[in-house]
């Protein structure tokens, strides 16, 4: 895999570490923040944060990568 | 005519013509109609994907299932997020592989991929079984909500033959492009909808969502962590329902389709990054179910508990306008529905089993006249056994799910072979059925259709490895043309 795509692949991991794997963990009602209980603003958050990360590794993909060929932008 | 009634006919009746004339001036061939001639831009393709992700059962049963179960109902707001992170990695090197061979339905890419038209037929026949239940669900959704919105002036029976009828009818013209065009009124009108009433009812009951979730966890805290009011959805089932239904989402046939209509792969790549922020009006369907619990307690149907609340709040013409979003809620999705499984039937069943020479026009003179028979079986059903499908439903996303090795593997790994996903697909499928079935499901605490996928993984994986791939070595990849594109991880590499 070239650098761009391993480093957008670890990104790709967060939203299944945070919101699947870590449920055992977040599935409590207190404390609540912002009015919500725990469970239901730990995934509201990272559902929020996902397009960020994304983006984010969008934009490292882009730097890392050298453009494919006939790649349109 | 009260306000109400003139509202929903008002809003099918525009959303129908304005389907039909966005197909207008367009040269209706097969290319155009299933795929939109590969054209669209971020906008529409991000309509088009909200379009048909928000269906009546995120409107009712998202609300719905808070009422009656609690916090397992947060799994709908989760899976969206990790089906389009997964997306934006798998879905831009299958955009290639369908620009570069012409690809329209999902069984196109698996012949394509692995020279198998028998593989194609089976793997459209479980997407048509898949569809047909889901279509029930949407027409059914449709006429509860409207019958009840309009204060039982359009009995349910009517509202599904009105409004389905129309849909078919711009299906019929003007194919997805119809579909994305109501897109707009459709999401427009929804969000108003769950804004108003999403914001609208913590504040007027409890002053505010603080206020009504603090109310909730002195009169029901169950309710707020897993496995809720439920015995049997706590933390592994809904771990394993999300791994489920995250891989499976573009697993549809319908949504799967309509990845190949964007202009470019990177279309498909910016559009996952935005689609999440869609998931987020979900957590006002919630507060609704929330609000309705500690509010009108005791429903039969906690399904209906999104409209009864809204009834007991709202003033009519208001009630009107909700019956008419999820009327449009319901006509969008069932529009794509009908299209796929149209194509799927004419395209890759009967030309791919029975007339392998049938021309392009003669196919598509075919997937519109399979609209109206997929029309009229989904009529017939929907009003004459409103319950019996919806049982099925069950079966739909366990079945579509077990297509993500086939598709996925075939992207990124030169040795799967035909043998391999044929026998996972066979064996992930006998386990959903026998554990659905024999009353298993959930087994061991965890989703049916994620043990089936994970048994099929490892089978079609094993297979794979087990059979001689042809064209592996030196002699070429003829037979599996797909597996030498370039993909977006940039090699060929052997996992």
């Amino acid at each position: 895999m070239k650098k761009g795509t391993r480093i957008a692949v670890a990104l790709g991991a967060i939203p299944f570490i945070t919101m699947v794997f870590a449920l055992p963990l977040v599935n409590r009602i207190e404390p609540i923040i912002l009015g919500l209980p725990f469970l239901l603003f730990w995934l509201l958050a990272w559902v929020v944060l996902t397009p960020v990360i994304l983006a984010l590794a969008y934009k490292l993909e882009k730097k890392y990568n050298p453009p494919e060929e006939g790649e349109d932008q | 005519m009260n306000a109400a009634l003139f509202i929903i006919l008002g809003t099918i009746l525009f959303s129908a013509l304005l389907g039909i004339y966005a197909g207008r001036h367009v040269k209706m061939n097969l290319e155009n109609w299933t795929v939109g001639g590969r054209r669209f831009g971020i906008v529409i393709i991000w309509l088009l994907m909200a379009g048909e992700i928000y269906t009546t059962f995120t409107f009712l049963g998202a609300s719905g299932w808070a009422y009656s179960k609690g916090a397992p109902t947060f799994y709908i707001l989760v899976y969206g997020a990790l089906a389009y992170t997964l997306s934006f990695f798998i879905l831009p090197a299958l955009w290639k592989v369908g620009k570069k061979y012409g690809l329209h339905t999902q069984p196109d890419y698996f012949v394509t991929r692995y020279d198998s038209r028998p593989l194609g037929i089976f793997v459209a026949l479980i997407g048509v079984f898949s569809i047909i239940p889901y279509l029930q669900l949407q027409l059914t959704g449709l006429g509860l909500i409207v019958e009840v919105a309009s204060n039982q002036a359009i009995p349910s029976r009517l509202a599904i033959a009105i409004s389905f009828v129309l849909t078919c009818a711009f299906v019929y013209t003007s194919g997805i492009r119809g579909t994305a065009w109501v897109s707009i009124i459709k999401d427009i009108m929804m969000i108003v909808a769950v804004l108003v009433v999403g914001i609208g009812v913590p504040m007027i009951y409890f002053g505010g969502f603080g206020n009504m979730f603090r109310t909730l966890i002195e009169q029901k805290p169950q309710y707020l962590v897993l496995p809720g009011a439920t015995s049997h959805m706590g933390v592994i089932w809904v771990m394993s329902t999300l791994i489920l239904t995250g891989l499976g989402f573009y697993m549809w046939p319908h949504v799967f389709g309509s990845v190949f209509s964007a202009k470019s792969a990177n279309i498909i790549k910016r559009n996952a990054i935005i689609m999440p922020l869609y998931q987020i009006p979900i957590l006002l369907i919630f507060m609704v179910g929330f609000t309705a619990l500690l509010v009108i307690p005791g429903l039969s149907n906690g399904d209906m508990a999104f409209l009864e609340l809204v009834n007991k709040t709202y003033p009519s013409w208001f009630m009107g306008f909700v019956g008419a979003a999820g009327a449009v809620t319901a006509m969008v999705p069932a529009s794509i529905l009908v299209l796929f499984a149209s194509t799927l039937l004419a395209k890759n069943v009967y030309k791919a089993g029975f007339n392998p020479k049938a021309s392009e026009e003669t196919v598509m003179r075919l997937s519109r006249f399979m609209v109206l028979v997929i029309t009229t079986i989904a009529l017939v059903f929907a009003i004459a056994f409103p319950e019996e499908l919806v049982n099925l439903l069950i079966f739909g996303y366990d079945g579509v799910c077990q297509f993500f090795p086939g598709v996925v593997l075939g992207l990124f790994w030169r040795r799967v072979s035909k043998k391999g996903v044929f026998s996972g697909l066979f064996v992930g499928l006998a386990i959903v059925i026998g554990l659905i079935v024999s009353g298993r499901d959930p087994f061991l605490g965890m989703n049916a259709g994620f043990v089936g996928l994970t048994l099929n993984s490892f089978v079609t994986v094993a297979v794979s490895l087990w059979t001689k791939t042809p064209g592996r070595n030196a002699a070429g990849n003829q037979a599996n043309p797909v597996s030498t594109l370039p993909d977006s991880f940039g090699g060929k590499n052997e996992r």
